[in-house]
């Protein structure tokens, strides 16, 4: 909708709406006292209370009001500006007035909430009416901006979250590149083996949706990719993605695995990351059978030809298609998206940062991931769960909690681990009759099944001891204990401190963000909390969106939580996505901040501080300007500007000034 | 480089060879020590599990005397305190005037009444800290005479080191010690007891209890291979080295393991005389092990 100043040139004409909202506000301020007095404020011409000013009476009131009298401001003093703003701004341009001719005066949470006496209250209400009266006078008529959104979306990460999200977009009819950092997509849940409470069988749930996105026409996949800038804003980003070297020939290659074979290396040489690194795998290789795309790939510093420049390819003969590829280059791609859906996931913790765990330091010490793989039936055991020696444990202690609820580590709950540990418990007593001990400090099951599952594990015979792991350690204190891993823990059920010896333990490892979700929230310029996952909008009524406009936040990489959360998260992201497109055109806020040219010096002070990456300079004139559709209206340029070149709709320093004289003369 | 060196009762007492060892290895390794003049008790034990407050102001004193030896460029004060016992009261008093308003206040009270202050701005340093950051292990081995080659040592830093204040080395798995003892040639074995409590002063008060724990400790690094054992805390010692022959009779067999201090073995290395080093001091004499693996080599 277009605004246009109409009104300039007319008188000002207030009027001012004091709301009681019910008792909040006018439990603890004299309203009608109020009201008597802000018609005696200049320019008001009306000034009325409504028990629910935001309620449709209330602001029918305002916008008959408008018409009867030939309002040309409008003040609601009433609750945070968060709240209702937007409301009473609708309902004035309902009634032909520009939306930014209205000023809100917070008068619930600045004053009734937190007001000693109704006397005091009742006279900051009036002091903070009047400012919002002495301040309205002098706004101008704003318009809103329309920007077209570009169709396309891309997809950031191709776990479960950026797979559902991204199926979820191209079946809406919209093309969606899917970015993946790693050789092939599936993310940690292709390398579970069954998943809580009902213990399906994780690939077999996830591959086809895998095999989707890889068939899908309105799917362009790259995996082995990844994001390096994104420029633009909601609804026209422009970003480039680096095409990391498979030194394959995608286009050629079919995945018959025959260069796997043809490698001059006979056994693995390098840690298999798929596997945790529990196997080897060779320089050339296919992360696990199901890899979409089923390309192969060439670890450059493992290959000798790549590394050494020296080998007799035995890769390049086995391979009738003629696919390999030693010239291949790093290339840079750059497409046009309107909306950016993140769905980077996590990391494990590191079990080597607690040593009194004594991972990577004693033997059969393994964390819950490399259980994970072991006990798949595709895994480096080929299913089964044994030790060092190659025997299965006769009993096996699981620690759950480790690197999560600890202050020393991570303070938060990682949520999935008490459930992935029942699963283990499970399998672990399935796989191979052991005495599995749980070592837990609160069992956290909630979720569909999930409680029942517990039950049916306590019924399984599984032992449960309440206790935070104190340390494992390989000191016998009897005989019993010799050649074992020991356990100590308190038991706090039965208040002593106990030892259990075992044959192996299991670490399970909490939820971190990405080692460098630092760097990617830079690129996607969102935020980060203290624990270093990417922040929503709103933690309950904007859970997918982010403080930028058109990127949108899924699975993990938010926070920690299972599968069915992140798929239901990535649905929301898709379908918010899909919202913002399907509109077709995204609204700029006015109240943005732009650069007097002639006052500008071209210190460039401002460019460093903007968090929205709104602010450049013009070479050619030497002067800052401002980017709307980018800048967020936070003000920071504006006040650290030296020459005052700078100033803000909706805040320009007359309108603060004339705040501050309303509040101090009318105290 | 130089430091102060703030010794505490037992260095003066029944820890006198960790004293008699550190000072003479130190300087070997251009380390000079200065003696803080006028200090007292530094608060541990009884004090500090009687009256906290008068135990953080008896540390603070300390603090303060050694804060004045400044020479005011700036830079905090670097005082060695080798008891584990001092050097965890004086780090524990330092962070609670620091994160604890109310102790700042009246401990800052107590001095001013001696007409002291404390500004925060002394270092209090482990040796092992300053022999492995400061020195470096190749600087240690440079000062080696005669390398322990072959020696099994095992590292024991007692519970009050490395817990709960200590940032030089790792509370659950420290390797400062270890790095120390390869600087000398000799071997440190892997054990998972180095920071498990030797009694302390049960050995005082339940015996029984006391020397069962200095047992196991004794018990699990002989069956792990060591030689010899080494430390870094003078009740350690004395626990883990006097009453090997009460053991002997409550648990009927003799552990017979030197268990000495990490500086005495260090001035074994670098050739020093013994009587120099205290090891007439030892109760489990330390040379014949550390000779009979030289032998069993030669």
């Amino acid at each position: 909708m277009i605004f246009p100043d109409q009104e300039a040139n007319r008188d000002v004409r207030i009027g001012v709406y004091i709301c009681h909202c019910g008792s909040n506000i006018a439990g603890k301020v004299d309203v009608q006292d109020v009201a008597a007095f802000a018609q005696g404020l200049p320019n008001v011409v009306v000034s009325t209370t409504y028990k629910f000013m935001c309620s449709d009476p209330g602001q029918e009131l305002i916008q008959n009001d408008i018409k009867e009298h030939q309002l040309t401001r409008v003040v609601v003093a009433a609750c945070s500006p968060l709240m209702h703003e937007t409301t009473f701004r609708k309902a004035a341009a309902a009634a032909g007035l520009n939306p930014f001719y209205v000023q809100i005066a917070n008068i619930r949470e600045h004053v009734s909430w937190v007001t000693a006496t109704r006397d005091l209250a009742t006279e900051k209400a009036k002091a903070m009416i009047a400012a919002a009266v002495e301040r309205v006078a002098l706004h101008t008529a704003l318009e809103r901006k329309q920007v077209d959104v570009h169709p396309d979306a891309l997809v950031v990460g191709g776990g479960i979250a950026g797979i559902h999200a991204a199926l979820t977009m191209a079946n809406a009819g919209k093309k969606v590149y899917l970015v993946e950092r790693d050789p092939s997509i599936g993310g940690h849940m292709a390398q579970l083996d069954k998943t809580f409470p009902t213990l399906d069988c994780s690939a077999c749930i996830l591959t086809p949706k895998m095999t989707d996105v890889k068939g899908h026409p309105n799917i362009t996949l790259w995996a082995y990719s990844e994001v390096t800038a994104v420029e633009g804003f909601a609804g026209n980003f422009t970003v480039t993605v680096k095409r990391k070297p498979r030194y394959v020939n995608e286009d050629l290659c079919v995945g018959c695995d025959e260069c796997i074979e043809g490698c001059v290396f006979k056994d693995g040489r390098v840690a298999d990351e798929f596997n945790a690194g529990l196997s080897k795998r060779k320089p050339i290789y296919k992360p696990f059978p199901q890899a979409t795309p089923s390309t192969v790939v060439i670890d450059p510093e493992a290959c000798l030809m790549l590394s050494k420049g020296k080998c007799k390819q035995g890769c390049v003969e086995a391979c009738e298609r003629g696919a390999l590829d030693f010239q291949q280059q790093t290339r840079y791609e750059q497409i046009d998206v309107g909306a950016i859906i993140l769905a980077t996931g996590y990391q494990t913790f590191d079990a080597g940062r607690m040593p009194e765990y004594g991972y990577g330091r004693l033997d059969n010490v393994l964390t819950s991931l490399e259980v994970e793989r072991m006990v798949t039936s595709s895994g480096p055991t080929d299913g089964h769960i044994v030790c060092k020696d190659g025997t299965p444990p006769k009993s096996v202690g699981i620690v759950h909690c480790v690197g999560s609820r600890d202050k020393k580590h991570n303070a938060y709950c990682s949520k999935v681990c008490c459930m992935y540990s029942l699963k283990l418990a499970h399998l672990i007593k399935e796989h191979t009759g052991a005495d599995v001990f749980n070592f837990y400090i609160d069992m956290r099951t909630p979720g569909k099944g999930y409680d029942e599952f517990y039950d049916r594990l306590l019924n399984e015979g599984v032992q449960f001891v309440r206790g935070r792991v104190a340390e494992v350690t390989d000191w016998a204190m009897t005989p019993e204990e010799e050649g074992k891993l020991v356990i100590r823990a308190e038991d706090t059920l039965i208040g002593t401190a106990r030892r259990i010896p075992v044959d192996m333990v299991v670490l399970s490892v909490g939820l971190e963000p990405q080692a460098d979700a630092e760097e990617v929230r830079r690129i996607f310029n969102i935020g980060c909390g203290k624990e270093g996952w990417f922040m929503e909008r709103h933690p309950k009524l904007a859970p997918v969106s982010t403080f930028t406009d058109g990127v949108f936040v899924a699975g993990c990489c938010q926070g920690p939580k299972d599968i069915p959360d992140t798929v239901a998260q990535a649905g929301a992201a898709a379908a918010e996505a899909l919202a913002m497109i399907d509109k077709g055109f995204v609204e700029i806020e006015p109240n943005t901040a732009s650069v007097d040219a002639d006052l500008c010096s071209g210190c460039k002070t401002c460019l460093p501080l903007c968090p929205f990456t709104a602010i450049t300079r013009n070479e050619d004139q030497g002067v800052a300007q401002i980017n709307e559709a980018l800048c967020k209206g936070c003000g920071t340029c504006v006040a650290a500007c030296p020459s005052g070149a700078i100033q803000q709709n909706l805040f320009t320093d007359e309108q603060i000034y004339q705040e501050i004289e309303g509040v101090l003369e009318y105290v | 480089m130089k430091y102060l060196y703030y010794p505490g009762c037992s260095l003066k007492g029944t820890g006198r060879a960790y004293e008699e060892s550190l000072l003479v290895v130190l300087p070997r390794l251009g380390i000079e020590v200065q003696e803080l003049e006028q200090w007292n008790c530094c608060g541990a034990t009884a004090y500090m599990a009687v009256d906290e407050m008068k135990a953080f102001a008896l540390a603070a004193r300390n603090l303060a005397l050694a804060e004045e030896c400044g020479n005011g460029d700036g830079k905090p004060v670097q005082m060695i305190a080798p008891c584990a016992a001092c050097y965890l009261v004086l780090n524990k008093t330092q962070r609670y005037m620091r994160e604890y308003p109310e102790v700042g206040k009246k401990v800052g009270d107590a001095l001013r009444s001696v007409q002291l202050q404390y500004n925060d701005h002394v270092r209090v340093r482990h040796p092992l800290d300053v022999l492995t950051h400061d020195i470096g292990p190749a600087k240690i081995t440079e000062a080696v005479t005669r390398p322990l080659d072959g020696l099994k040592v095992a590292c024991y830093y007692g519970c009050q080191i490395v817990r709960p204040f200590a940032d030089f080395d790792d509370q659950h798995n420290p390797q400062s010690m270890e790095t120390i003892i390869k600087a000398l040639g000799a071997e440190p074995i892997d054990w998972p007891l180095k920071t498990r409590c030797c009694g302390g002063s049960l050995t005082g008060t339940i015996q029984e209890a006391g020397l069962r724990l200095s047992y196991i400790l004794l018990q699990e690094a002989k069956k792990r291979g060591a030689d010899v054992l080494v430390t870094a805390c003078p009740l350690c010692q004395f626990n883990l080295d006097s009453y090997q022959g009460q053991m002997a009779r409550q648990f009927g067999t003799s552990v017979n393991l030197p268990a000495a201090y990490f500086t005495q073995l260090m001035g074994l290395a670098m050739g020093i005389k013994p009587r120099k080093l205290g090891l007439h001091r030892l109760t489990v004499p330390l040379e014949p092990a550390v000779n009979a693996r030289q032998g069993a080599l030669a």
